[in-house]
């Protein structure tokens, strides 16, 4: 049986006198692509940013792995191994695609302050290390022909795999993609859908967020939907599609 | 990968080494010890501006720490330059440190503000704590710095030491932005999301630029004070820390030879026009040293409406746009 | 007055003018000129001033506000430095380093209230402020123009979308803040004479008043404005009068740091754009 990975356990967050999640309850089993979608608004941007630190919960807890990570700093989070890419692509526009990648081998790196000021770069053994390690991640990715260039001038399809391969780069245990298929072309989401199963070989737990339906159905081994900030159903693809309250609160009846 | 960069610093060893030779006048030669001084804050200053991406209209308040520490612990106090040296960096960090901890939660305009009013009201005290820093009258008698038991008191020597300095700190700078912290500082200026979410711990890391360009000003203070040997409030005011961003912004922050290309050109500039205006005196124009703040304020107006990147970036993209322009050349000729 | 001029850029472009000190400076310097140099009686200076510095506001968005694109933050900061700097730099050449003098609207002696001493000119201060203040409130909640700088400044793009020219609203705001900042300069010279490198203090204790009433929130401005000239005041007799200065600023850092959003403010107000 597989342990979950990831819990989020009643979690609770308002904002002033809305209220983005709801007593919000998650499992997320290891090795496999949960997806989370629901209607627009339905507080599904706020569940990542709950996860991965840039939120405080106003109540309820959220467990990786046994420990508790509810209010942990993002720096922290990434350390733990999780990863995550934004709904609006943040790549860094003005550094190359490869230095791009290289910021995401931060928490497998070392060198601090002070010895990084005393020392040029020839006599740092660990640079080189992480460029050759980024390179990979932009190998198993496909844009490694883009290496050199400057990412802000990526179109919008490598920028999206840019990102994760960033977030790759990190070696995460879990990586939540927030939307990672929105503005892409068909081609390009099949692509997407590829790439994503790709991880899952890797051993990475994903959880997606996402709009376009026939990816969702196509890769997840299950899939939660949220409206209102709750989860109002939970299950397989066909289940799912089936469920009346699902098919309510997209059609708002 | 940053190689050339390296490159550029010998080239600059090679050109410091060379200046003294070709210059012979004592009067211009200080000018350059100003230039460099000058290099040296600029440098700090653009790790923070550009590369880290936030601002401070405030940082000749650490020029000045610098400077009054040497003051006030040489002479008062009879401790040696040096100690007076690292002990007002020690002092410039710990400011920093004090400032800086409760701005990181200031973005934009905020941090703006919030460094114009520090470096205000540090230069205030600077002219009303006259039993410590002798008001507006200052402190005289500063002594001059002792290397290797040779003094150095002429401008010759202390030209070369200061460019000493200015080359020292680049290197530093360059070891750091060539490094994974510098990767970190830049991907903080890119998307500060981002970079936390990828484990930079964004929070420190501002901090501990904030605390480097800090002492990066701090010592080119205590450089001038036993330089000149006199100092006074005046050069630490708001103006001065204004000038600053300007010589960066100008040169081009987000680079940090850049900064150096502004604060050269902008130290140099009052010099050079009045000599314009010697040229042209038959003419009727003539160059009046009040003329500074217009001019100043229309180049940085004009960079920043026109070449935001700085000149750095300007003539980077000359050469790039000329090596294009031969490239076709070529092409047309040999096809 | 100086904190409504910033409310009121801040309000319809997300922008801090660092310039609005040399607005006042400009105002004070003009009308000393005009009034002192050239012998025109008050009212008619007042009027000529006023229409200049809102024209060179005016100018000021035209043509260095404007065309900036991308308008990143610390871009535009640095602009209105810029723009600080040469309106600074044009007053030192044309006016001089030295402090002005000009005579008080009506006379020189201070009245006697309730045992405190009041300058004539003090209470034209207070005067002009309550008129500027409730033509502001009339403005802005009675007219077509207030309202639409209004609705600008809460969703500019939905204000574009019913047919609010956001660029005139932009521009007629400059013009506002400098007419503002021109007045403020004009009644205060009498009392603490004009010279030209008063800007920035000025600018930073009005930002400061800006800040602590709450970025955007006019009323909470003129509130704050007068609590931290009352603070500034004690400060300056119980401390020391050359600490006065930095006493006002030393309010607006604490207030900057530990409640940004000011007394009257919000919290969303407060969050800004990263650099």
């Amino acid at each position: 049986m597989a342990e979950s990975i990831l819990e989020l356990k009643n979690l609770c967050k308002y904002f002033g006198g809305v209220v983005a999640v709801d007593h919000l309850n998650i499992t997320v089993e290891q090795g496999k692509i949960i997806s989370i979608i629901g209607p627009n608004g339905a507080g599904k941007t706020t569940i990542f940013n709950l996860i991965t630190g840039f939120v405080r919960p106003s109540s309820g807890k959220i467990f990786y792995d046994g420990k508790e990570i509810n209010g942990l700093k993002p720096y922290v989070i990434a350390k733990m191994q999780i990863a995550r890419t934004f709904q609006n692509v943040q790549i860094f526009p003005q550094m190359t695609v490869l230095e791009n990648v290289m910021v995401g081998r931060h928490v497998r790196s070392r060198s601090g302050f002070i010895f990084s000021t005393l020392f040029p770069p020839v006599f740092r053994t660990e640079e080189k290390k992480i460029r050759e390690d980024a390179m990979q991640f932009l190998d198993i990715v496909g844009i490694s022909h883009f290496a050199k260039n400057t990412a802000g001038s990526l179109p919008l399809g490598n920028q999206r795999q840019l990102e994760i391969a960033r977030a790759l780069a990190v070696e995460p245990k879990l990586i939540l993609l927030d939307e990672p298929a929105s503005g892409l072309n068909t081609r390009e989401t099949l692509n997407m859908g590829k790439l994503i199963e790709k991880i899952k070989k890797m051993k990475i737990t994903v959880v997606l967020v996402e709009h376009d339906m026939e990816l969702v159905m196509d890769i997840s081994d299950k899939v939660n939907v949220v409206n209102f900030g709750r989860c109002i159903a939970s299950g397989n693809p066909i289940e799912i599609q089936s469920d009346p309250d699902v098919i309510a609160a997209y059609l708002g009846g | 990968m940053g190689h050339r960069d390296y490159i550029g610093l010998i080239i600059m060893v090679v050109v410091v080494a060379l200046i003294p030779r070709l210059i012979e006048n004592d009067y211009y030669i200080g000018i350059l010890v100003f230039t460099a001084l000058n290099c040296l804050t600029c440098m700090g200053l653009c790790l923070l501006m550009g590369y880290a991406g936030q601002i401070s209209l405030g940082h000749s308040a650490f020029f000045g720490l610098g400077a009054y520490a040497t003051g006030i612990l040489t002479v008062t106090l009879g401790w040696s330059p040096w100690a007076a040296m690292g002990a007002g960096a020690c002092l410039a960090a710990l400011v920093a440190v004090v400032v800086g901890v409760p701005s990181l939660r200031l973005k934009g305009h905020y941090l703006a503000m919030a460094t114009l009013g520090f470096g205000a009201i540090v230069h205030i005290v600077f002219v009303a704590a006259v039993n410590l820093t002798g008001g507006p009258n200052g402190i005289a008698g500063i002594p001059h710095l002792h290397l290797f038991g040779f003094e150095l008191s002429t401008d010759k020597s202390f030209f070369y030491f200061s460019w000493a300095a200015v080359i020292l700190g680049l290197f530093f700078a360059l070891n750091l932005i060539h490094s994974r912290v510098g990767r970190g500082l830049r991907a903080i200026h890119g998307s500060q999301d981002a970079a936390g979410s990828l484990g930079v711990n964004t929070a420190r890391y501002k901090i501990q630029i904030f605390i480097l360009s800090a002492v990066y000003a701090s010592v080119a203070g205590s450089l001038y004070a036993n330089f000149v040997n006199y100092i006074d409030p005046g050069p630490f005011d708001v103006m001065h820390s204004v000038l600053l961003v300007t010589m960066v912004a100008v040169g081009g922050m987000h680079n940090i030879w850049g900064a150096l290309i502004g604060a050269v050109l902008l130290s140099i500039l009052p010099e050079f026009l009045s000599a314009l205006s010697d040229y042209f005196g038959g003419v009727g124009i003539s160059y009046n040293p009040d003329y500074d703040m217009l001019i100043y304020g229309g180049i940085l107006l004009a960079i920043m409406l026109f070449l935001p990147g700085g000149l750095f970036d300007g003539f980077r993209n000359l050469l790039r746009l000329s090596f294009n322009t031969m490239d076709n050349i070529k092409k047309r000729v040999f096809s | 007055m100086v904190a409504m001029g910033f409310n009121m850029i801040y309000n319809s472009t997300g922008i801090i003018n660092l310039a609005q000190g040399e607005f006042v400076v400009l105002g004070g310097l003009m009308m000393v000129s005009l009034t002192m140099g050239a012998d025109i009686s008050i009212p008619v200076a007042f009027v000529i001033t006023v229409l200049f510095v809102t024209v060179v506001g005016i100018l000021m968005e035209r043509f260095t506000i404007n065309p900036v694109k991308p308008p990143t933050v610390m871009r535009l900061i640095i602009i209105t430095v810029a723009v600080s700097i040469l309106l600074k730099g044009s007053a030192m050449c044309f006016w001089g380093k030295e402090s002005h003098y000009m005579r008080h609207f009506s006379g020189t002696e201070p009245y006697e209230i309730m045992g405190a001493t009041i300058l004539p000119q003090t209470l034209w201060i207070f005067g002009v402020l309550i008129i500027i203040v409730a033509g502001f409130i009339f403005f802005f909640n009675f007219t077509m123009t207030g309202k639409s700088m209004r609705a600008c400044s809460i969703n500019r793009d939905a204000a574009r979308l019913a047919g609010i020219n956001d660029r005139k609203m932009v521009m007629l705001s400059f013009a506002l803040s400098a007419g503002i900042g021109a007045i403020a300069g004009i009644i205060v010279t009498p009392i603490i004479q004009m010279d030209y490198g008063r800007g920035a203090l000025l600018g930073i204790k009005g930002f400061g008043a800006a800040v602590v009433g709450g970025l955007g929130n006019s009323i909470g401005a003129v509130a704050a404005g007068l609590l931290v000239g009352i603070l500034e005041a004690l400060g300056g007799g119980y401390i020391s009068s050359h600490y006065m200065d930095a006493f006002a600023l030393l309010i607006l850092l604490i207030v900057l740091f530990i409640r940004p959003s000011g007394i009257f403010g919000s919290r969303e107000a407060s969050r800004l754009k990263e650099f």
